[in-house]
């Protein structure tokens, strides 16, 4: 397998890596519509059925921005994948975990259930593999941006940029891979009970 | 009513109530600010996070943010974290190395003993003859780098701080010491920091032994989610205090934890069935700390507080937490979390996993912590509600004075160890001495009153 774009040394890859071609734009289009698939699940609360648009060795990612020096932010801002405290650094037990936790309809934080938004846009394909006609593995990167509103008064926006690495399956295409970097240092909110 | 500033009158230990008031008056707030955290012992953070020389990581105390350093020389300071000058942050990032702290306002430089340096147009603009010495960051009154943790105070007649631990040391100890009983050799690997909408005694008092809030953390339990979670036990951690007398302590000097003391035999407990290379070394580990502490390794640490915002994990997950004060109605909580430096690297990793999905706003107990600080906090501010004083009167009494662990020593679950929290709470808010704070029987008494 080639590389994979992904984590924060590539998050420089140019627009030009893939030419604008219609097969491109196809290819994009069926992204998007995946990804408004896959909001649509988490918005609705369908969450087994959003755990199947992930494949089973998925890594599912969020590290902690940190403040540093001029010209360290490649190497030190963000907390790395694989080690240290991140705000996630998770496999598919654990997320198939926090989606029984709100099933039991007892994870106080989630009980009654938050209302949630997940916006999608500035979709991207940086590489697909083998080609662009014929591919079955993508990495894509776009933005977010999670509202969440719980119980009366507690609201929370979160906005960031997504890296994945999506696989095509007999099912469709499934993440293998994602990076999710929350533009914040000191995270402004209580909990991070959705998923992104 | 009682009025705000009596507060022998809003902390009734003896009836066991306390008022509302305490948790969100912003008068109240502000003399805390002042009368408790300029003057206890604060976790300010690890000497793994500044390893070397000129090493830098910026903390807080209270409400102020503050830099702990290591200067060239290898000696650990901390000072505010603000220019002699106008006061602008000298330094803004989390952590790194620098020979100066460079203020960006008008470039006066520091090095990383404190010292003032450079100032621009000196001879020009100050003859010359700025006192130097007299404007360097402001310095703690006091630190202590202990067991690796770094703890300061700002006030220089404090007590040095295993004083002012006392009997709490021990318990401590056992979240701060190598998991097979040697002393010390933990290291930061990684730290969490989140504001959360409840006030900071929340936090410090579901660590002091608050076993009663169990039911709250029942779908962890339901799922399982311990490190034999994968090999079928539910629950959030191994249950490795199921054979032990549990003990919850309330310390005279506003300190409380919740401890285990294993049965005589002191026979391992499976724990860690989902990784078997894991399995294998904490085996190794607790046969090695009963052969290291002999009868002492009986005792197992949980959960506790130092007073008055400093909590810790001893075993699973093991870290230390300080709730720094934001508002009467918002705290900053940072979570450090501990592995033993020397720990195989299949243990760090399935341990840095275990914290992540336990512990801190994305973890699945902790997130139901934080909506019930949230929404006590909130149901507390209204008129009507501050009428109302908190029911602190669960095992009144039911406690022994002379057991030799120290302090008042419950057998059952008790809010003993709140009373004595929000007793001590009290003498700082009345500006007691620090004899009187370290609960000799004269603060005892007059608290009692």
């Amino acid at each position: 397998m080639t590389t994979t774009v992904g984590d924060q040394d590539r998050q420089s890859a140019t627009n030009a890596a893939i030419e604008r071609s219609a097969a491109y734009y196809r290819l994009k289009a069926d992204v998007e519509d995946f990804y408004y698939h896959e909001a649509d699940l988490l918005d609705d609360r369908r969450f087994r059925d959003w755990l199947e648009l992930l494949t089973e060795d998925v890594s599912y990612f969020m590290p902690i921005r940190r403040n540093v020096k001029f010209g360290q932010q490649v190497a030190r801002e963000n907390t790395k994948r694989g080690e240290g405290i991140s705000w996630f650094d998770e496999d598919k037990w654990t997320l198939t975990k926090r989606v029984e936790q709100i099933l039991t309809g007892v994870h106080y934080a989630e009980e009654p259930l938050s209302r949630i938004t997940h916006m999608v846009s500035n979709v991207q394909i940086k590489e697909a593999r083998p080609d662009i006609g014929t591919a079955r593995e993508l990495d894509v990167t776009s933005r977010f941006l999670v509202y969440q509103n719980r119980v009366e008064y507690e609201t929370y926006i979160f906005v960031g940029r997504r890296n994945d690495t999506l696989r095509l399956t007999d099912t469709g295409w499934k993440i293998a891979r994602r990076e999710i970097l929350l533009e914040q240092n000191i995270l402004l909110a209580k909990n991070l009970t959705t998923f992104f | 009513m009682p009025l705000r500033n009596d507060f022998d009158q809003l902390v009734d230990v003896k009836g066991g109530f306390i008022s509302r008031e305490i948790f969100v008056d912003a008068d109240i707030y502000r003399q805390e600010l002042d009368k408790v955290f300029t003057r206890a012992w604060l976790l300010v953070g690890h000497e793994s996070l500044v390893p070397n020389p000129g090493d830098f990581y910026t903390s807080r105390m209270g409400e102020e943010s503050v830099i702990l350093c290591r200067d060239k020389k290898g000696e650990i300071h901390v000072f505010l974290n603000s220019c002699r000058h106008r006061g602008m942050k000298v330094c803004r990032y989390e952590q790194g190395n620098t020979s100066l702290f460079t203020c960006p306002y008008h470039s006066w430089t520091y090095t990383t003993d404190g010292k003032l340096q450079g100032v621009p147009l000196h001879r020009t603009l100050y003859d010359g003859v700025l006192d130097r010495e007299a404007n360097s960051l402001v310095s703690v009154a006091k630190l202590c780098n202990y067991k690796g943790s770094i703890w300061a105070t700002w006030d220089k007649d404090a007590p040095d701080f295993l004083t002012y631990l006392g009997d709490a040391k021990i318990h401590l100890d056992q979240a701060l010491d190598c998991r097979d009983g040697r002393e010390g050799g933990s290291e930061v690997i990684g730290v969490h920091k989140w504001v959360f909408p409840a006030n900071w005694k929340f936090a410090a008092e579901n660590f002091l032994g608050d076993t009663y809030h169990n039911p709250s953390h029942r779908s962890v339990d339901l799922i399982g989610i311990g490190p034999s979670a994968a090999a079928g036990k539910k629950g959030r951690r191994d249950d490795e205090l199921e054979k032990a007398e549990h003990v919850w302590i309330s310390f005279p000097a506003g300190h409380g934890v919740h401890s285990a003391i294993q049965p005589e035999a002191n026979e391992y407990t499976e724990s860690f069935l989902d990784n078997p290379i894991l399995e294998k070394y904490f085996r190794h580990c607790f046969e090695e700390r009963k052969r290291r502490l002999g009868e002492g390794a009986r005792l197992l640490p949980f959960v506790g507080t130092i007073f008055p915002n400093t909590s810790y994990h001893g075993r699973q997950p093991r870290g230390l937490c300080a709730w720094h004060p934001h508002s009467p109605t918002s705290t900053e909580g940072w979570r450090f979390f501990l592995v033993d430096k020397d720990a195989p690297k299949e243990a760090k990793e399935y341990l840095r996993r275990y914290y992540m999905r336990y512990s801190g706003p994305a973890g699945m107990t902790e997130q139901d912590d934080m909506e019930n600080w949230l929404y006590a906090t909130a149901a507390s501010t209204g008129t009507v509600a501050r009428r109302y004083p908190f029911n602190y009167q669960q095992s009144m009494g039911a406690y022994v004075t002379d057991h030799p662990l120290g302090g008042d020593v419950s057998k059952q679950v008790t809010e003993q160890i709140a009373r004595g929290f929000y007793r001590r709470w009290t003498t700082y808010m009345q500006g007691g001495d620090w004899h009187e704070l370290l609960g000799s029987p004269a603060g005892n008494r007059q608290a009692a009153e």
